[in-house]
């Protein structure tokens, strides 16, 4: 009995749980709202016993880490595309549709059937399609997706890419998403997430990461991070009526009145970096509370809400954050990097690939890894790559191609280039577009076929010193991807996914190139063959009626015949 | 097959089709002919139907409310656009970032190879600002164009303004499912053609514009609006695009659906649609209605700024606003109701429009021919040219001389390939020269004769055609020896033959142009021999020949137009006519004229060789 309550006990102290909600107003009117909540777990799933016991940690998904022995596993799951022009960089990007990758053990003896099998369980777990991966869609990038938690083997061979550019979100998706959590949506910030509300925006998202971290600064202990983000973009005019004013119940329909009791930090943080004398937007109500914080190479100030302190929900217990703005100034901003993708041509034959990267620094160049997956029904012609920046030639330090091969596996192309300071950077390749076998066409053809983002992993000079400290207590959105230099930090920008059409034939040919092989068949196969085995002869013209008596007398009366 | 494999009966069958040769063939043009005129008339014909699903059965409903704020806005680009002289693009991005748009701006410029005097521009600089509503939870790959030319003067302002008014009310809605481009191109088709180059990069035409900083993925479909006044009688629309080429019949389809339920009053080719097809009045009506769509179709123009997208696999029509004499008259809101209406159902659309038909004429906007009909007219012309054809390929297979040993036969036909090679060599070069020459040569031309550049252009081109004429005598000059009865049998069979191909190849894109040329070219054909009265057939030949053919067109255009012109302006049409379809060429990449150029014009030289054969 003594044994099983100190047990219990140790297992409560290897539990963390930490949730919170950043919202950042944007330039353009619009509001950006992204939740983040942290299951931290100090366990081995690869031990000999299986683990039975879970409690914060949510079974399923630890089942799937010990039965595929995952190192690493992050989804995603966007409707919609990051405007980077108006809303800047997202704490955490993500392409639009399903985009899944894995980092197996190095255990892991056949990784291909552990794939497969895996995309069906989490198809499953997350009511998604990802059962659609397969070996035309997945690709082992080399350089571009590198593991996010504690690193100690880095082949390629483990890593497995996929997205599905065509994966619609929904409702469907959410639910079994908020079952993950703790508290469900029962309780703390997770009863914001309103699907009626949520599916009423400009862009959302949601992810699940799951790898494993230090626990402290020497990284004696590791735990299991399970880290569950969902974000949220609301539009000035379809959500906001047009009035530059925001509170939680106009976002969610929903006000807080509670923390999640399970979770150690439940906090809101309002970013007011721009606001520091309140010039540009009220917030009510007030928080002594500020935060500073270094999140994509800038120093943001953030008020603070602790949702685990009463003070907060005042008199009225209950919590609604009022936004309101007092200038209707709205503009494009001008982030450092950014970029965009577009087919260029015409007709059904070829086509090309035009990626376009923008460099805004006004002075320092930086490099950035491309990352190309582009189906094989769509040819690369390689030959034709060519990078220019300012009108010359940029020739990339590395590049890593992988051919596809029909109906196997994709191309893959990942580069390297170096953005010069404050220039467009052009990467294009041509393609010839293949005509695919009649049941391989998708039951509405004419749609077009959906070629996956391209992914720019870059190292973006940073204007403050970046915290490389990745152990000490900091907000969780500003601590995601580890940061090894001080000067620089870590981005990823997604571009769109494309729609390229393919030479479609009517469909309802086939009943008319039956009918019109059947008729050349009967007709043309079968005279010709008709003439060709006859054997000619001069035929006798028919003898006369009086001839034909006379012989027949002659017959009977057995002399010759008349010829 | 077992009548061709009996020697006795193929031998009837062809001395039949010898001897009857030329009253089949004379029936066959007749029964074009009357085929042709019977397409219009209404029990021949189908009704127009939705074929696409997701618009067909799928309900939207139309509550666009601001036709007077749009008719207001439509006032201030007006003082705008006058104050500025051109377009006035600070305001526009302004107004449209007003809007919730994102906005971007592209420059472009494009010198003219000659002067256009219709439109009185030589060096076109210009702007085109275009607005993107961003679809909520789109990832970009889907668009739908709206666009409004800004045009001299104070056409189109009202288009304007309901675009911008249009672009207000749908930004506050939810249910977009694709980016919707609002555009506003300046010098119509030229800033249309920059914008769609740069949209897809690419330069087909040699035009320099800046590239797009904003793009919405591949773009579905497209309207463009033309609105010069507040309020409006009747829309029309307008399908007729570059090289012939038509929308999805079911974007007629959507429009004319949409019009039936919001009641306003619509035209194609700006005739009122008739109920009374059983009277002579009515069916000419409904023939007039047709016939013009086939002249539109064949010039090869594009007749609105929607043409050019359908390059680019986009369906795409131009609507546009008429302001007559009637009493009723429809409001900016209701007009603004039903793009709201057309753009919800666009919108609804799961694939590119593909269900309807491409290949179609429409005698009026309910009812529509299909190519499965119209093709039997062509047809019938394209069996004259092979039974003459036939013809000709028995008289040489069946020489008079028999009994004659080989090695004559082959001397023979050794001169026979030189002497059906020179001809078709020359002339080609001739067509070659038709080509080339008048762009070419307008700068010396402008230099020797007191001319503009434009007329420069116009008259050599003439000035080549006739001198094409002069052919014949300089043929002969090359060949040794005679032209031998033999001799122009091969060249007719060649020229009648290429004559055939090159009719159906052209009927298959643009059926109108192909069979406004057979109906004057198959006769050349078939009738040409050396043999026939020199003076009367060259007049003959003259009269059909392409130049000929085009001039007649332009009269005829103008009549089913009800603006007969008397024949001084008709020629001075005539010849800025000419002047346009050379500049469509170099523009927008008409093949109206390479092809008139490099491949009929060649081929009537055959025949006009063959009357004057020696």
């Amino acid at each position: 009995m003594i044994v099983w309550s100190q047990s219990a006990l140790q297992l409560a102290t290897n539990y963390d749980f930490q949730e919170e909600l950043v919202i950042r107003p944007l330039h353009s009117g619009d509001i950006y709202a992204s939740f983040q909540f942290r299951t931290l777990w100090e366990t081995d799933f690869m031990r000999e016993n299986k683990v039975s016991h879970y409690r914060l940690f949510p079974k399923s998904l630890g089942q799937v880490i010990s039965k595929f022995s995952v190192r690493e596993l992050h989804i995603s799951f966007t409707q919609g595309y990051w405007r980077t022009m108006q809303w800047g960089q997202p704490f955490l990007p993500s392409p639009p549709g399903a985009e899944l990758w894995v980092w197996f053990q190095d255990s892991v003896t056949d990784v291909d059937a552990a794939w497969k099998e895996l995309t069906n369980v989490l198809s499953g777990i997350f009511c998604a399609s990802l059962n659609f991966i397969d070996s035309t869609n997945t690709v082992q990038p080399s350089a571009s997706f590198k593991p996010l938690g504690i690193v100690n083997e880095t082949d390629h061979r483990f890593l497995r890419y996929a997205t599905l550019p065509r994966e619609i979100v929904c409702t469907e998706n959410l639910t079994p998403w908020k079952k993950l959590l703790p508290c469900g949506s029962k309780a703390g910030l997770a009863v914001l997430l309103k699907s009626e509300k949520l599916f009423h925006s400009s862009f959302f998202s949601q992810t699940v990461h799951i790898r494993p971290v230090c626990q402290d600064r020497e990284c004696k202990t590791t735990s299991w991070e399970l880290r569950q983000t969902l974000n949220v973009v609301f539009d000035l005019h379809t959500s906001g009526q047009g009035k530059r004013e925001w509170s939680l119940f106009k976002m969610f329909s929903r006000t807080l009145t509670e923390a999640c009791p399970l979770a150690s930090s439940s906090k809101i943080y309002i970013d007011v970096t721009d606001n520091p004398q309140e010039e540009y937007f009220e917030l009510s109500p007030a928080t002594p509370l500020l935060s500073q914080a270094v999140v994509l190479g800038d120093r943001r100030t953030f008020s603070v809400y602790d949702l685990t302190q009463q003070v907060t929900f005042g008199t009225v217990r209950s919590l609604n954050l009022l936004i309101r703005w007092k200038s209707t100034e709205g503009s494009m901003l001008r982030p450092l990097l950014h970029a965009e993708r577009y087919v260029a041509g015409y007709g059904l034959q070829t086509g090309e690939i035009h990626t376009v990267m923008y460099n805004n620094h006004p002075f320092r160049s930086f490099p950035v890894l491309l990352l190309d997956s582009v189906p094989w029904y769509l040819r690369l012609y390689i030959h034709t790559l060519t990078v220019t920046s300012k009108g010359k030639d940029n020739t990339p330090s590395y590049i890593h191609y992988q051919p596809s091969k029909d109906r196997m596996r994709p191309h893959l192309l990942e580069m390297l280039v170096q953005l010069p300071p404050h220039s467009v950077t052009e990467v294009t390749v041509q393609f010839e577009r293949a005509l695919l076998k009649w049941t391989e066409y998708t039951p509405d053809p004419n749609h077009g076929f959906y070629v996956g983002s391209s992914v720019i992993s870059a190292l973006v000079p940073s204007s403050v010193a970046m915290d490389t400290n990745i152990t000490q207590e900091q907000p969780l959105f500003s601590s995601f991807f580890p940061c090894k230099e001080e000067s620089s930090y870590f981005v990823r920008v997604y571009t769109e996914p494309l729609l390229v059409n393919l030479p479609t034939p009517d469909f309802s040919m086939p009943y008319n190139v039956i009918c019109l092989t059947c008729t050349v068949v009967a007709v043309g196969y079968g005279s010709l063959y008709n003439l060709l085995t006859r054997s000619f002869q001069i035929e006798e013209p028919n003898p006369r009626l009086a001839k034909k008596i006379a012989n027949f007398i002659r017959r009977i009366r057995g002399v010759p015949l008349l010829s | 097959m077992g009548l061709l494999s009996d020697p006795n009966r193929r031998r009837a069958l062809i001395s039949l089709l010898t001897r009857l040769n030329a009253p089949i063939c004379v029936l066959c043009y007749f029964a074009a002919v009357c085929w042709f005129m019977g397409l219009s008339f209404e029990p021949f014909t189908l009704r127009t139907y939705m074929s696409e699903n997701a618009m067909g059965s799928t309900m939207v409903e139309e509550r666009f409310p601001a036709g007077e704020r749009a008719l207001a806005t439509a006032k201030e680009f007006g003082a705008h656009k006058k104050k500025v002289g051109g377009m006035p693009v600070d305001w526009l991005v302004k107004t449209m970032q007003a809007r919730g748009l994102e906005v971007f701006t592209q420059r472009f410029s494009r010198t003219l190879p000659f002067p256009d005097e219709n439109n009185e521009r030589y060096i076109v600089e210009g702007t085109n600002v275009y607005g993107i509503l961003r679809a909520p939870r789109a990832p970009r790959t889907e668009a739908l164009v709206l666009s409004a030319p800004c045009s001299p003067g104070d056409d189109n302002n009202q288009a304007v303004g309901l675009l911008l008014g249009l672009a207000h009310y749908f930004r506050n809605q939810v249910f977009w499912a694709k980016d919707i481009i609002f555009l506003v191109n300046e010098h119509d088709l030229i800033g249309m053609q920059a914008w769609l180059e740069g949209y897809h990069h690419t330069n087909t035409t040699g035009m320099d514009w800046s590239p797009l900083q904003g793009r919405g993925g591949s773009i579905q479909a497209a309207l463009s609006l033309e609105l010069s006044s507040d309020v409006v009688t009747s829309l029309d629309i307008v399908l007729e695009g570059l090289n012939g080429q038509l929308p999805n019949l079911d974007l007629a389809n959507l429009f004319y659906a949409f019009c039936q339920k919001i009641g306003v009053l619509c035209t194609i080719q700006g005739r009122i649609q008739r109920n009374d097809w059983d009277s002579v009045s009515g069916y000419s009506h409904a023939v007039q209605t047709m016939m013009l769509m086939v002249m539109k179709q064949a010039s090869g123009r594009s007749w609105g700024d929607h043409g050019l997208f359908l390059r680019y696999h986009i369906e795409a029509a131009t609507i546009k606003g008429i302001n007559s004499f009637r009493q009723y008259k429809t409001d900016a809101t209701t007009v603004g109701r039903l793009l709201e209406g057309m753009y919800r159902k666009l919108n609804n659309l799961l694939e590119r429009l593909h269900q309807s038909y491409f290949f179609y004429l429409m005698p009026s906007l309910s009812h529509f021919v299909s190519i499965g009909y119209y093709m039997p007219a062509f047809g019938l012309l394209a069996v004259i040219l092979l039974l003459r054809a036939l013809d000709l390929w028995v008289q040489l297979a069946t020489p008079p001389s028999r009994n004659e040993d080989g090695v004559a036969d082959i001397e023979q036909s050794s001169t026979g390939v030189l002497s059906v090679l020179t001809p078709l060599v020359i002339s080609h070069l001739t067509g070659a020269a038709l080509y080339m020459l008048p762009v070419r040569f307008q700068e010396m031309a402008v230099e020797h004769f007191q001319v503009s550049e434009t007329e420069a252009v116009v008259l050599t081109a003439i000035a080549v055609y006739t001198g094409g004429l002069a052919l014949p005598h300089n043929t002969h000059r090359l060949i040794s020896g005679e032209g031998t009865e033999q001799g122009w049998r091969v060249l007719k069979l060649v020229a009648v033959l290429y004559l055939a191909v090159l009719l159906g190849c052209t009927a298959l894109i643009n059926f109108s142009l192909g069979f406004i040329l057979a109906l004057t070219l198959v006769p050349v054909a078939s009738f040409v021999t050396p043999h026939v009265p020199k003076l009367l057939s060259a007049v003959v030949l003259v009269i059909l020949s392409p130049a000929f053919t085009l001039l007649f067109s332009v009269f005829i255009f103008q009549e089913l137009q009800e603006m007969p012109v008397s024949f001084q302006d008709g020629w001075m049409l005539y010849l800025s006519v000419i002047s346009q379809g050379i500049l469509d060429h170099y523009l927008y990449g008409s093949l109206v004229y390479p092809l008139i150029a490099l491949m009929v014009y060649p081929c009537w030289l055959l025949f006009w060789n063959i009357l004057f054969w020696k």
